[in-house]
């Protein structure tokens, strides 16, 4: 990218920067903020969180695996320079991961809670 | 090699040639496809320890019991603190690497190599850290005993604190002849012994009433299950089978076999990128220093290693996740 046209803003064009290098910056404490978010929520484990669950995963680890994917897009978008590749390349890439990262997580996920209650329910004696 | 057709009539037309419709360069592109290969691995790898804690989901380790060391401070818990440093030093030489891609943008060669020297001692940092990491999870701290079943009992005492086997295993002197390999026909090596065996913790077990078992099934506040002095006097002379010590691939204190398996290839994997993109980045680096770029025109490579360490960040924001909060 030997051209100077990246695109300085960031939060849907709501913050702007004046140089590349200022954006850098500004999305290093985007991350910050949401590391520290995480491991203060990992420490405290407020009770509404763990004692309520969503989908059979409490809503802490919704919270956690949603700042995560919040912190990847900025990563790629910003540092990997994703927001000013063309959208064929950012396709190719981005799409194809997604979509094969969550079909096998989706798979695996549903066998090991199957196998979970077939050790638990069947007549298999398993803790002895 | 002899051109034959020069000219084919579709020049300028889309499928004319010469078009670069994602206007990326060849090495650059090759470099993202790398990425998301190796990303679809390293997905394999979470998966599958997603698909192993569902399976054990009612006794997997909760991590903020396992990780509650940091350097300097024995004795302290300090549960995810130094995890949370290591996540802060892998960002932050995320910056100063995309930082020499700007310079690099700007042909300012000095700056590349300021940012570039930065960057690779963060990654020494983390690759230090992380072996640290590996050595207080090998040592382990309590020790524990596993059952016939390969389940493990921890112990604790009335209050609630994790008591350490060391503190309380009775001492029954036993005589152990050590033998080599000269002295019979036909030798094996015998496994490592622990401090403490099974009857020693036994009998300092039923010899201290303050003490308690705790299993690895986790109650509906996903705590692990405390059992009474009772059941845990039962629970330990009738299941109990060897003491535990630290982890290794058999066996750990801290859960199934398969918790210090996973921790041992996954964050193992993440290292070895971590150590290979030190590596990269200082041929690069020395690169820069001699003025390879700036005779070539282009700092590129300088933006490519770092497609590569802004991965290996990528990924340990996922595995700090999926191993140490979730």
């Amino acid at each position: 990218m030997a051209h100077d046209n990246h695109n300085l803003a960031i939060f849907r064009g709501t913050w702007k920067f004046k140089n590349n290098q200022s954006k850098i910056w500004g999305v290093f404490i985007v991350l910050s903020v949401i590391t520290i978010v995480e491991v203060a929520l990992g420490i405290i484990r407020p009770e509404f969180l763990t004692d309520n669950t969503f989908l059979a995963m409490r809503l802490l680890n919704w919270v956690f695996i949603i700042l995560t994917i919040v912190k990847a897009y900025y990563i790629t978008w910003d540092f990997m320079h994703m927001r000013d590749e063309k959208s064929g390349l950012r396709r190719s890439v981005v799409w194809t991961a997604v979509f094969l990262i969550a079909y096998l997580v989706l798979i695996l996920l549903i066998e090991g809670d199957y196998i979970f209650e077939v050790y638990k329910e069947n007549f298999i004696k398993f803790d002895f | 090699m002899e051109a034959t057709v020069v000219e084919t009539g579709t020049e300028g037309k889309t499928w004319g040639g010469a078009n670069q419709p994602l206007k990326a360069s060849y090495g650059k592109m090759m470099m993202w496809f790398f990425i998301v290969s190796d990303a679809l691995t390293f997905s394999g790898f979470l998966a599958s320890y997603g698909f192993s804690r569902f399976k054990f989901i009612d006794s997997w380790p909760i991590a903020d019991e396992v990780f509650t060391h940091f350097p300097f401070l024995h004795g302290v818990e300090a549960p995810m603190y130094y995890v949370a440093f290591m996540t802060f030093i892998l960002i932050f030489s995320s910056v100063t690497m995309v930082l020499a891609v700007d310079a690099g943008h700007k042909m300012q060669q000095n700056k590349v190599i300021i940012y570039m020297f930065l960057t690779i001692i963060g990654g020494f940092i983390f690759v230090g850290s992380q072996a640290w990491e590996w050595s207080t999870f090998i040592k382990g701290e309590f020790g524990a005993v596993e059952t016939k079943g390969g389940r493990i009992l921890q112990f604790l005492d009335t209050e609630g604190e994790r008591v350490a086997i060391a503190d309380f295993a009775a001492s029954i002197p036993s005589e152990r002849q050590y033998q080599t390999e000269n002295e019979g026909l036909w030798y094996e090596s015998g496994s490592t012994q622990t401090t403490f065996n099974f009857e020693e913790v036994k009998a300092g077990f039923l010899a201290n009433d303050n003490l308690l078992v705790r299993t690895q099934y986790l109650n509906e506040h996903g705590e692990p299950t405390v059992l009474s002095r009772e059941e845990s006097i039962a629970k330990l002379t009738n299941e109990g089978k060897l003491v535990v010590e630290g982890a290794n691939l058999q066996h750990n204190e801290y859960g199934p076999p398969l918790f210090a398996d996973f921790f041992f290839f996954i964050t193992g994997f993440h290292g070895f990128h971590v150590l290979s993109g030190v590596i990269i980045n200082c041929i690069i680096f020395f690169n820069v220093i001699i003025g390879t770029y700036e005779r070539r025109g282009s700092y590129e490579m300088v933006e490519k290693v770092g497609l590569y360490w802004h991965f290996v960040d990528l990924v340990w924001v996922f595995v700090f996740t999926f191993f140490y909060l979730v």
